[in-house]
């Protein structure tokens, strides 16, 4: 993750390259404050999950730092990256 | 603390700690309104950078810098908002005097754990709270050196939003 973007010395007169079709990801990650409970009960109201994948969820975020919470297209991720920083969760969005 | 009766969720508070509530959530609403600076730890906490994670700029297709201004153009101003409806809940729910007690229906219980998120995230920055600190240490080291201090307040009100906050989450869950 985070590798840095670098623009080519030279840039071809196109427009920028369209945006292949792999899905982004809104990628939630571990924070010292929010309660596990919270963080699954988000998890399964913002996106439906089961309790049980919701808590499996929250324990990635808490085990491994991060984990991804939904996959798609980029506005959509964007549009969940938002609903989870309302609930006050830190959630970021990636094209892997 | 919060449990469920029936519908809704129901808590006793004392004269105490309706005005921590209102201290806490007061100062959430002057954050992000007029005191609204990009630059606060809080501020960067409550409004992330979605396209920058731990360990910075995330992997992504097309220039992230742009795509992040982007994203905070379009999101922010209905962040701010929601932030301060829901400490507005919070405020319009508490006794207007003395203690009492609070009845929260689903929609005013999900506004109030949201807000308590909000002023925990905030303590919690100003507190320098990490993932291996002990509280319970933390609030010791503190009496000891001055129980008078900001900090003792400080840390023994984020302890009790914890719980408090933990509560909801079991009776909106049940």
């Amino acid at each position: 993750m985070a590798a840095p973007q670098t623009a080519p010395v030279e840039t071809p007169d196109v427009d920028e390259a369209p945006a292949p079709d792999r899905p982004w990801l809104t990628v939630v990650h571990n924070d010292p404050v929010n309660l596990m409970s919270y963080v699954t009960w988000v998890f399964q109201k913002l996106f439906g999950y089961s309790r049980e994948r919701a808590e499996q969820l929250m324990l990635d975020v808490h085990h491994k730092g991060r984990a991804v919470v939904s996959s798609g297209a980029r506005e959509r991720m964007e549009h969940d990256a938002s609903r989870l920083h309302a609930h006050g969760l830190w959630a970021t969005i990636e094209q892997p | 603390m919060f449990r469920r009766r029936g519908r809704v969720c129901v808590a006793r508070f004392e004269p105490d700690e309706v005005k921590v509530l209102r201290k806490v959530v007061t100062e959430v609403i002057a954050l992000v309104s007029d005191g609204f600076d990009r630059g606060d730890p809080v501020v960067k906490r409550l409004f992330p950078d979605a396209y920058a994670g731990p360990d910075g700029p995330v992997a992504g297709g097309r220039d992230i810098a742009e795509a992040a201004a982007d994203f905070r153009r379009y999101t922010e101003g209905d962040l701010k908002t929601a932030k301060i409806d829901q400490a507005g809940a919070v405020l319009a729910a508490l006794p207007s005097t003395g203690g009492g007690e609070v009845r929260l229906d689903r929609e005013a219980a999900e506004a109030w754990l949201r807000a308590l998120t909000d002023a925990r995230l905030a303590l919690a920055i100003r507190l320098g709270i990490r993932d291996e600190t002990d509280l319970q240490e933390e609030l010791d080291d503190a009496v000891l050196h001055d129980p008078t201090s900001q900090r003792v307040f400080q840390l023994s009100v984020y302890w009790y939003l914890g719980y408090l906050q933990e509560s909801l989450v079991n009776a909106i869950s049940r």
